[in-house]
């Protein structure tokens, strides 16, 4: 299970990065290497070039603008578990992430890495999802972004160029106080979820919820949001908030089944995941707003 | 012939080691990350080598170009099996195993001959100066192949007019067999209660974690083939390798070296062994084959699929009068291994009750999927599941507390030796020879705190969690024969070297070798050279299967061991005039009892004994301080234990987590405590696996689905629960150790437990388990289809 | 044969210099050109956990990185362990005493593991769940686990 040859490139800076993606055919971006690598072996993916990233310096940064979090795309996972900006401002992400991987594997694997791969029950594009995140986009051609909402483009693709790389994903953070909520089932223990979901909530000076979000991963190609969900909490105090509503309205949406899961069981669990975390983001939402 | 039972006068216990949790022997250098693996094995001018499989289940293969791939700058030889058939005796591998339901042998070609019969299937061989270059020449290859219909369930593959998984098969049905004995449809018509029941249990891969891998070498002026082998079994390797390649003992030489784990598969002889062997002969290069992990998945040999319609008849006080039904077993594309699996299923169903009319008709498939042949447990799993379920419908159906109707159908102490109906598949009678199998039931449960559960079950359910407790009690037979060699040798180095037919992947075969040997002889036993898994070191040897080497190679060892002491005695009592009862062994000396500095050392003994030429021997004595033997045990001896299980089920998603796990272990006479929980814990987490997380999926084209470990799930340390285990010592009288086999007896009650805990969480659903792993969504489907 | 890439890498603390093919993973490097081969290779997809080092000091797959990318960094392997005088480190020697290891063929990757707990934590105790789910990137056939999670308890 070796992988098949491939031009290695170390590019040293970002316009040299650009460049080789505006020259190069057939290539390859390698980002922390925990998802891409075992297509590479396996041989499920055979680049004629692989562009390292990990040589391009200033791409994994951690910062806050104004209310956004920005996180450059090399930022390593287990990095960003860690950070203590991202535990005050963005807690949803940090526990998002003790769920990706392994600490092995978190310590290579990157943020944008796992964007960019969209693994189907991936918990980071579960995360992107319900905050609304932006994606950026670098080339020779200029930058754009793009709201992770269009950033599918069916099973393991997105709508990145040829000559493009993800620099940075941001966050728009809610405010403090918010609540959030993770979980998903997963066939064991640790491992990959089947179904995973994501909750915010936001409640007003008087207590009602003001603001809701709610995304399901594992259904469908990519992470899709519970929008009839949400509109259902809206104004509600949380003690008679329709939870089993928003749930039975999340186990609706529409499922593929695979070979573990069939697609009744997928939306049952988005279902159930919608009402715990939902449960979970109310119980930690305070009303400092 | 037939073993015959006979029992043996029990040894004192040795002393002071036997019996004591001493360090492993082979943890330093495993730990520095100096052992020595297959694949740490690189020869000077070794190539390396890579099989071309087929990518379908079943074909006709019409045609085969390798002239491209030969051409790739640095590959040095694509073989076919009509490149290597010259090299060989025989058209097919003779891995048959003597079978009287067997109807016809299939064995396995060197390489895909004319017909490919599951994925993964081995076509060519391919030879480069790197694996990397040797995958790249994969491409180059012009395989042509019609495809065929493929058998994937073995139910469908036994139907009328069903397409046959083999062209050089008329059809499906491989072997046929009846388990039985007195007359089940007679206590069926007598019967108070009769529950039915249909089980799908599929059991997974062995999984170790080192894949297979062979490196062979052919010394053309010495004509000598030396094999290092990642196998259980390097004598039985030779054994075929002297048969195939038409050499003579002499001549081969296979080594076992360090064994990243075995758990089955390892046992048996698969074709690339043979191809790499030949291909070393004909490229006069040494050459490396490391199986990968998606060659391991598709290309080693499984445990899969057993489909059983069963029932049991019980009186009106919940005894057993009969169990009857019947067990469809996929076998898998060829027969490397007999009908030893399904056999086992039927056996040890029987577990430690006292059933006294049963018929088991046994139905072996052949599919269109990789042979089915033992991983740990080896099928014991699946008839003791069978079993155990059963038992648990009827106390139902009874009204009886499970632990009652178990306790009713125990056999009892006083019952030993207890002859059930059936035979061993070596034709022996099967015969329980001790163990208090009462007792063992009464103290797990006592341990497990069973009479409790229910205020722990209530005290959960009111907040919201639902717990169930599950029971299962087994036994197994263990030590197989027909024998085991070992050897006790000291050289005028005063080294002590053991040897023995026995091979090691972890089990700690050298430490409990060591141990027994120091015991006698009064040395420590990080003296003590054990060499084991290397045939020019035992001319004889078996291997790892069936739960045998400490019975086996271990009496031997211990045998040969007291041989040698007697001469050491002998000799010393003759040189310093003391009697030999006034002498004693210590330290790698022998010395006069109570003036420990008169003495020799095992060196001077040794040295007198190596002779000089011309001179006599002391004492009159024979040369050499060495003595072989060669173990023969005279039946099987029964370990048996009891399993207590509690899980906790989340009913809205249908995940199960494990919270407490209780074993009570009887394998007799312990020789390294540590040593058996360390097999006990790790068989029982294997079942945990089996029960709840491994499953080998195939497309109905006998695609395989699952191909990492991404996608199969092996036990993870967050998912395993504490496993308290509690031994029991009932030791046999079939050997004079007093000992009974541990390696896989953890594994055989794991599934019949959890399945049990899990269905008892769920009680108030009514939900009833009939397939194995129990994963989230079947589970969710059962409670779904019961509310 | 693709082009090669002179590399140095910094090995258990010794500087390391090589050409290697780019698509050779780390794992093969260390084994296969340094001969170090107490890094083993169980699934070459980053699962298994048997090829696990450290980089820069980071516990990693090894497999699922390629040499080159190595380059001017730093690694240990379990051969880097033990004390210089041979001393086995305290997590070796704990999984000894536990029976931590069976056949040995995960060890090397379990200890690498521990060795970046051990030093995370810094004398934290450690809860035996929040031990078994970093140990979860490690599969073992043989041990079951148990006598890997008390030596950890009793070093960590």
């Amino acid at each position: 299970m070796k992988p098949a040859p491939f031009r290695y490139h170390a590019p040293r800076s970002r316009a040299d990065l650009l460049a080789l993606l505006a020259e190069l055919d057939d290539s390859r971006l390698l980002a922390g290497g925990q998802s891409l690598v075992p297509l590479l072996n396996l041989r499920l993916a055979g680049p004629a070039n692989l562009i390292d990233l990990n040589t391009v310096p200033g791409l994994d940064g951690i910062e806050m603008h104004g209310d956004t979090l920005r996180i450059g795309a090399m930022a390593r996972q287990r990095t960003a578990e860690h950070s203590s900006l991202i535990k005050m401002r963005c807690p949803l992400l940090a526990e998002a992430l003790g769920h990706v991987g392994h600490q092995q594997t978190r310590n290579r694997g990157t943020i944008g890495g796992s964007i960019a791969h969209m693994d189907p029950t991936a918990e980071l594009p579960v995360v992107a999802s319900v905050m609304d995140a932006t994606l950026w986009l670098d080339s020779t051609r200029g930058t754009r972004s793009l709201p992770f909402a269009d950033w599918s483009a069916g099973y393991l693709a997105t709508q990145i160029a040829p000559d493009e790389v993800l620099t940075r994903i941001e966050f728009p953070c809610w405010p403090a106080g918010h609540g959030w909520g993770f979980a998903e089932v997963t066939r064991r223990g640790g491992g990959f979820a089947m179904v995973a979901a994501a909750a915010l909530v936001l409640r007003d000076a008087a207590g009602a919820i003001a603001r809701a979000a709610i995304a399901i991963g594992g259904l469908g190609a990519t992470a899709v949001r519970g929008t009839a969900a949400e509109a259902l909490l809206i104004g509600h105090a949380p003690g008679d908030a329709p939870i089993s509503d928003a749930a039975a309205s999340a186990a609706s949406l529409p499922a593929e089944s695979d070979i573990y899961a069939p697609s009744d069981y997928k939306q049952h669990l988005a279902g159930v995941l919608t009402e715990r975390t939902l449960l979970q983001a109310i119980q930690r939402s305070g009303t400092h707003v | 012939m037939a073993f015959e039972y006979a029992p043996v006068p029990l040894m004192n216990t040795p002393a002071p080691l036997f019996g004591q949790s001493i360090r492993r022997l082979e943890d330093d250098a495993l730990l520095r990350g100096k052992g020595r693996y297959i694949a740490d094995i690189a020869l000077p001018g070794m190539l390396h080598a890579t099989f071309l499989r087929s990518a379908v289940a079943h074909g006709r293969l019409l045609s085969i170009d390798v002239s491209a791939a030969e051409a790739l700058p640095g590959v040095h030889r694509v073989f076919t099996y009509a490149d290597l058939r010259p090299s060989l005796t025989c058209d097919r591998i003779p891995l048959a195993m003597p079978s009287g339901a067997i109807r016809f042998d299939v064995d396995p070609y060197v390489l895909a001959k004319d017909e490919v019969c599951h994925v993964g299937e081995p076509i060519a061989l391919v030879i480069a100066d790197s694996r990397a270059i040797a995958e790249d020449a994969f491409g180059l290859i012009g395989v042509e192949i019609e495809s065929l219909p493929a058998i994937v369930d073995p139910r469908l593959g036994l139907a009328d007019g069903a397409p046959q998984a083999r062209l050089d098969c008329k059809d499906n049905l491989v072997a046929r067999m009846t388990a039985q004995y007195g007359d089940a449809d007679h206590a069926f018509a007598h019967a108070a209660h009769v529950v039915d029941a249909q089980f799908h249990l599929h059991k997974g891969g062995g999984h170790s974690i080192e894949t297979r891998g062979v490196v062979a070498r052919f010394d053309a002026e010495e004509r000598l083939l030396t094999l290092w082998d990642s196998t259980q079994m390097p004598h039985q390797a030779k054994r075929m390798l002297v048969k195939t390649l038409g050499l003579d003992e002499s001549q081969i030489r296979v080594i076992a070296p360090d064994v990243g784990g075995g758990f089955g598969p390892k046992f048996v002889f698969h074709p690339e062994e043979l191809a790499i062997a030949a291909a070393a002969m004909l490229m006069r290069a040494p050459i490396r084959w490391i199986e990968d992990r998606l060659e391991n998945f598709t290309a080693t040999t499984q445990e899969r699929d057993q489909y059983w319609q069963i029932s049991a008849a019980a009186d009106a006080d919940g005894r057993l009068l009969g169990i009857r039904g019947r067990l469809i077993h996929d076998h898998g594309a060829y027969t490397p291994y007999g009908v030893a699996l399904p056999y086992n299923s039927a056996t040890n169903l029987l577990g430690p009750y006292v059933l006294p009319n049963y018929r088991l008709d046994i139905s072996l498939c052949l599919t269109n999927l990789i042979p089915a042949t033992p991983t740990r447990g080896a099928g014991r799993p699946q008839g003791t599941f069978v079993m155990e379920r059963l038992l648990d419908r009827l106390a139902r159906k009874t009204g009886l507390d499970r632990a009652e109707i178990r306790r009713r159908n125990l056999i009892s102490p006083d019952q030993m030796p207890y002859r059930t109906g059936l035979t061993t598949r070596d034709g022996g009678a099967m015969i329980y020879d001790s163990g208090d199998y009462v007792e063992s039931q009464r103290r797990a449960l006592n341990f497990a705190q069973w009479d409790d559960f229910e205020t722990r079950r209530q005290a959960a359910r009111k907040e919201g969690r639902y717990l169930g407790i599950g029971l299962a009690n087994y036994v197994e037979g263990s030590g197989r024969g027909p024998f085991e060699s070992a050897s006790v040798r000291i050289g005028p180095s005063g080294k002590i070297v053991v040897t023995t037919g026995a091979a090691a992947q972890g089990q700690g075969t050298v430490t409990m070798l060591a141990q027994l040997v120091a015991d006698v002889l009064g040395v420590r036993p990080e003296t003590i050279n054990v060499i084991a898994g290397d045939t020019a070191a035992s001319p004889l040897g078996l291997g790892a299967f069936a739960s045998r080497q400490a019975v086996t190679a271990g009496n031997a060892a211990h045998r040969a061991a007291s041989i040698v002491r007697e001469k050491i005695l002998q000799v010393a009592s003759s040189w310093m005039e003391v009697s030999a009862e006034d002498l004693e062994l210590a330290d790698g000396r022998v010395r006069i009892k109570g003036a420990p500095q008169m003495g020799r050392t095992f060196a001077e003994i040794a040295g007198a004994l190596d002779g000089m030429p011309g001179y006599a021997l002391p004492a009159g004595t024979s040369p050499g301080l060495a003595a072989a033997n060669d173990y023969q045990p005279s039946a099987l001896t029964y370990c048996n234990g009891t399993h207590v299980a509690e899980a906790e089920v989340d009913p809205a998603t249908g995940v199960v987590r494990l919270t407490r796990y209780t074993v009570v272990h009887d394998c007799g006479r312990l020789i390294n405590p540590m040593l058996v929980d360390g097999q006990v814990i790790g068989g029982v987490v294997h079942g945990i696996g089996s029960t709840l997380y491994e499953m080998m999926i195939f497309g109905e084209d006998g695609q395989p689905q699952t191909g990492t470990y991404a996608d199969y799930l092996l036990p993870t340390a967050d998912v395993v629960p504490r496993i308290a285990v509690h031994h029991m010592e009932s030791p046999t009288n079939l050997n004079p150790l007093g000992i009974k086999g541990a390696g896989e007896s953890g594994t055989i009650a794991a599934s019949a437990a959890v399945t049990a805990a899990v269905e008892d969480a769920l009680r108030e659903f009514g939900v009833e388990i009939g397939e194995l792993p129990i994963t989230p969504s079947r589970l969710f489907a059962l409670l779904k289809a019961a509310r | 044969m693709s082009e090669r890439i002179a590399i140095s890498v910094t090995v258990n603390g010794v500087v390391r210099q090589a050409e290697v093919e780019p698509r050779l993973n780390l794992a093969d490097f260390l084994r296969d050109h340094l001969r170090l081969t107490g890094t083993h290779i169980g699934c070459e997809h980053g699962v298994c956990g048997a090829c696990t080092i450290l980089f820069d000091g980071a516990t990693a797959r090894s497999c699922l990185m390629f040499a080159v990318q190595a380059d001017g960094h730093a690694v240990t392997t379990i051969e880097g362990v033990a004390s210089p005088d041979g001393t086995l480190h305290p997590i070796q020697a704990a999984l000894s005493a536990h029976h931590g290891l069976q056949c040995g063929y995960c060890t090397p990757g379990v200890v690498i593991t521990l060795l970046e707990l051990q030093r995370e934590r810094d004398g934290t105790p450690i809860q035996e769940t929040e031990l078994r789910h970093a140990l979860s990137g490690h599969l073992c056939r043989c041990t079951g686990y148990q006598g890997i999670v008390d030596a950890a308890l009793d070093v960590l």
